[in-house]
């Protein structure tokens, strides 16, 4: 496995690469079509490079594991907003997830809702294209249009057109107190209605989340509230009362409990070890539950994000998008078979306009296609 | 600043584009005589001034993606417009340029409560969409100064911020869709009601890409629920490295307040006479905003002000009304106004870490001495987006180029202390030529070789963004193509 120390070799590997690559940060997320190529590394790109806390900003090399950024943010009372997912339990994978692994999937968790995904706290990047360039763009600073943003355009690339070297991200001060409340037994549809009406509260919902009964044994609606102790308290009992139509609601405000049940629904734990396929749906919060119910016999759903993010597993080989038939919105298979991934388009098939140019820039930023050929179809 | 030439056998075309163009759309929707087109010479940039061969005001999507097929046939580079509010000069044609105007696409199409969305055309104004969804409760946070006039497709194509962004972020952080009608005519939808991207972060690339990747007709925004309110504290101190120490140490101590502001002495003299907003006469001067209930902002504004007095503020001034809100915000808002009153000024928008602020202050303050200008910051100070007035008098000869050779030494200092040329306002014509100080050739080439794959032709809005020696190549190699 070729494992670079520096930008500058990664960059002369990549020059001098013979044929296809297949890019590895801490090996925990192999999402996307299976690639044949030689393993390249980037673990070894490692370390924090810049941290301000009084500038909510972030520079670490590309393989630098999650954990370390997260200890030395948490020193400062500080974390990454976006709370990355782990896929680790959901893929059965083992290593330390990467800062830079996090990116190019753009891994981001419940608190989407409320600060955005990891494309919003990505600020800057380096990284190295498939012509062996090192390019940067973006930097250290939140507020900066100057010329275009390929920081986006990196975040959720899945290595197809550069090596991320280094990640720039805007982080934010941790809470003092973090609050779940719950209500009980909705069916989906008033389950999405319920999250609506909690997030369109102004009591800053920073997570809304609903297990159905076939996940939970009773089906469970969470939203979750942070912040200062006495701010949190008085929020809860606001959405208590906002919700009211809904049901009663409970209010757990137990530190650990909150952390697991909300780590839990980020990393889709229910559907660990379970035997099947998982799609991941990204659709309108109030179609969700007009989607689920069309998913074939026996298939369980999970919704994040409002309902905006739906977790469907379904038996080992079905093919979702047929089953669903066209919706606003776009599914991706996140865990299959190797076979399965290779048959069916793992991301969501795109109008021929966009696929034209989403060709063109990979012809552009790695003409000898050499960047995880394929990973993403 | 330099402009390219206009190519005459484009010129020598205008009639017979005309005439095509008024096949598309309703004749009058074609502007081409030379005392109307004048009105679209320039955006609020003004310094620089060029009519374009004609102005079009397309009223539909179809009508954009027709003329952009015309225009992409006959070889004519379109300049697309917002509400021409662009302080980067973004929006000002060549002679031998259409300018593709939004103004006839304003109406809202759909809001959406339940999913928290509002789909509008994109040349409806910033402030109107806020307009269209608050008495429901709902508010649309980027909230860039000229708001009342901005247009959503301007704001999209400068990825515009605001005061508020340090909580809500910027437009790229609140787009959720878009319609887009590339160079050839060609329409994609990007993105639509749900919260990621499907394949590639389309939207992130397109926001910010100044009107050079396609032209944007509608678009799909996040809208917020209102909170319950908010209230802002003043403080002024005796040097902006305290004011700037007080800053991190607020941020640090885990308050996220809405919106940090920041104004200097001159900027604070020349507000206060005015607007007269009873403003204390000192280096520094910091208005705080936080929002919430009313006890949990008495709680984050003590929190505050207990850390302000550490830095013994010469003022500190809580608000306990609206009223008093209201009054603490007058100089800010007026700052602008205030500083246009007194003289011509340009202004900058540089963004730098803000632990370089006392650095980067004094500096622009000895530079302002060596260059025999004077200069007023006001700025976003929670994100370290930087906003030097300077001051300068367009009547006299060499006042213009003396204040510009200023500006560039200041937004070069920015870049050196790791900052960037442009926050929020884009680079446009103004920043073009100090790309090179931010980007290395493989930097900017990367950033060219996108635009190679939306617009190969290098026919949308071709000579700004970058250096005009940089893109030179692809800009006349489509007409020798």
């Amino acid at each position: 496995m070729m494992r670079p120390e520096t930008e500058a070799e990664l960059a002369e590997l990549v020059a001098g690469a013979g044929g296809p690559l297949r890019v590895v940060g801490g090996g925990t997320r192999p999402i996307g079509a299976p690639v044949a190529g030689e393993a390249l590394s980037v673990a070894g790109l490692a370390g924090v490079t810049l941290y301000e806390p009084g500038a909510l900003t972030l520079v670490a090399r590309a393989g630098t594991p999650l954990a370390e950024i997260e200890a030395a943010l948490a020193a400062e009372n500080q974390r990454l907003a976006f709370e990355p997912m782990d896929h680790r339990a959901l893929l059965g994978t083992e290593g330390a997830p990467t800062v830079g692994g996090a990116v190019a999937v753009n891994a981001s968790g419940p608190r989407r809702v409320q600060a955005g995904a990891c494309r919003d706290a990505l600020i800057g990047v380096r990284f190295v294209d498939g012509r062996g360039v090192a390019i940067k763009n973006g930097g250290r600073v939140m507020k900066n249009v100057t010329g275009y943003d390929l920081v986006k355009l990196m975040a959720g690339s899945h290595g197809t057109l550069g090596i991320l070297s280094e990640v720039s991200l805007k982080v934010l001060p941790d809470v003092e107190a973090a609050a779940t409340v719950t209500v009980s037994e909705l069916d989906d549809a008033r389950a999405v209605a319920a999250m609506a009406a909690g997030l369109g509260t102004p009591f800053e919902v920073s997570a809304a989340a609903h297990l159905p009964a076939p996940v939970a044994g009773t089906a469970r609606t969470h939203f979750r509230l942070e912040g200062f102790g006495a701010s949190v308290a008085y929020r809860a009992g606001r959405l208590c009362d906002a919700l009211a139509p809904f049901g009663a609601a409970e209010t757990e405000t137990d530190a650990g409990r909150v952390a697991d049940l909300w780590a839990g629904i980020r990393d889709v734990r229910p559907f660990a070890g379970s035997g099947g396929d998982v799609w991941r749906l990204s659709v309108k919060p109030s179609d969700a539950p007009g989607l689920v119910a069309r998913l074939p016999e026996g298939a369980r759903a999970i919704y994040d994000w409002g309902g905006g993010l739906v977790w469907a597993e379904v038996a080992p080989g079905t093919d979702l998008r047929a089953a669903l038939g066209a919706f606003a919105g776009h599914a991706t298979l996140i865990r299959a078979r190797e076979a399965t991934r290779a048959a069916l388009p793992v991301f969501h098939p795109e109008p021929a306009p966009l696929a034209a140019i989403a060709k063109g820039l990979r012809a552009q930023f790695d003409p000898r296609g050499i960047l995880n050929p394929g990973v993403m179809g | 600043m330099e402009l390219p030439e206009p190519d005459p056998s484009i010129l020598s075309k205008k009639d017979r584009v005309v005439e095509r163009l008024r096949e598309v759309m309703p004749a009058r929707a074609v502007i081409d005589d030379p005392t109307e087109t004048r009105a679209y010479e320039c955006d609020a940039l003004t310094a620089y001034r060029c009519a374009p061969m004609a102005a079009i005001l397309p009223g539909s999507t179809e009508e954009v993606s027709a003329a952009l097929r015309i225009c992409h046939e006959e070889g004519v580079p379109v300049v697309p417009r917002g509400a021409g509010t662009s302080l980067a000069g973004g929006a000002l044609p060549t002679a031998d340029s259409v300018i593709l105007g939004v103004a006839r696409l304003n109406a809202v199409l759909e809001t959406d409560y339940d999913n928290r969305i509002i789909r509008v055309q994109a040349g409806r104004t910033n402030l109107s969409v806020t307009g269209a969804v608050e008495e429901e409760g709902f508010f649309y946070a980027p909230d860039p100064s000229s708001q009342l006039a901005c247009a959503i497709s301007g704001n999209i194509a400068m990825n515009s911020g605001g005061a508020h962004c340090l909580k809500y972020g910027v437009t790229t952080n609140n787009l959720l869709g878009v319609t887009l009608v590339l160079m050839d005519g060609t329409v994609v939808e990007l993105g639509g009601a749900h919260l990621d991207a499907a394949g590639y972060d389309w939207l992130g690339l397109i926001c910010g890409s100044e009107g050079q990747l396609g032209v944007v007709t509608e678009a799909t925004l996040r809208i917020l629920p209102k909170p319950e309110g908010a209230r802002p504290v003043l403080m002024g101190f005796d040097s902006s490295e305290v004011a700037g120490a007080c800053v991190a140490d607020i941020i640090k101590a885990g308050v996220l307040p809405v919106a940090i502001e920041f104004m200097d002495r001159p900027c604070i003299r020349a507000t206060e006479a005015f607007a007269h907003a009873g403003y204390p006469d000192c280096e520094a001067l910091l208005i705080v905003e936080v929002e919430g209930s009313p006890a949990e902002i008495d709680a984050q504004l003590s929190l505050i002000t207990e850390i302000a007095r550490r830095h013994d503020p010469v003022e500190l001034r809580e608000s306990g009304s609206d009223e008093e809100s209201a009054k603490i915000w007058l100089g800010r808002k007026s700052a602008f106004g205030a500083m246009g009153q007194i003289n011509d000024y340009m202004c900058l928008d540089g963004t730098i870490p803000v632990s370089a602020l006392p650095l980067v202050l004094r500096r622009i303050g000895e530079m302002s001495t060596e260059y025999g200008l004077d200069v007023a910051n006001v700025f976003h100070a929670g994100d370290g987006n930087m906003h030097p007035l300077i001051l300068f008098d367009a009547n006299k000869p060499g006042d213009l180029e003396r204040c510009e050779a200023f500006g560039a030494d200041i937004l070069k200092l920015c870049v050196e202390v790791g900052g960037c040329l442009t926050g929020e306002h884009g680079v446009g014509i103004e920043k073009r030529d100090l790309m090179s100080t931010q980007f290395a050739d493989a930097d900017l080439d990367a950033q060219m070789r996108v635009k190679d794959v939306f617009d190969p032709g290098w026919l949308l809005n071709p000579a700004k963004v970058f250096p005009l020696a940089a893109s030179a190549g692809r800009r006349t190699g489509r007409r020798a193509a």
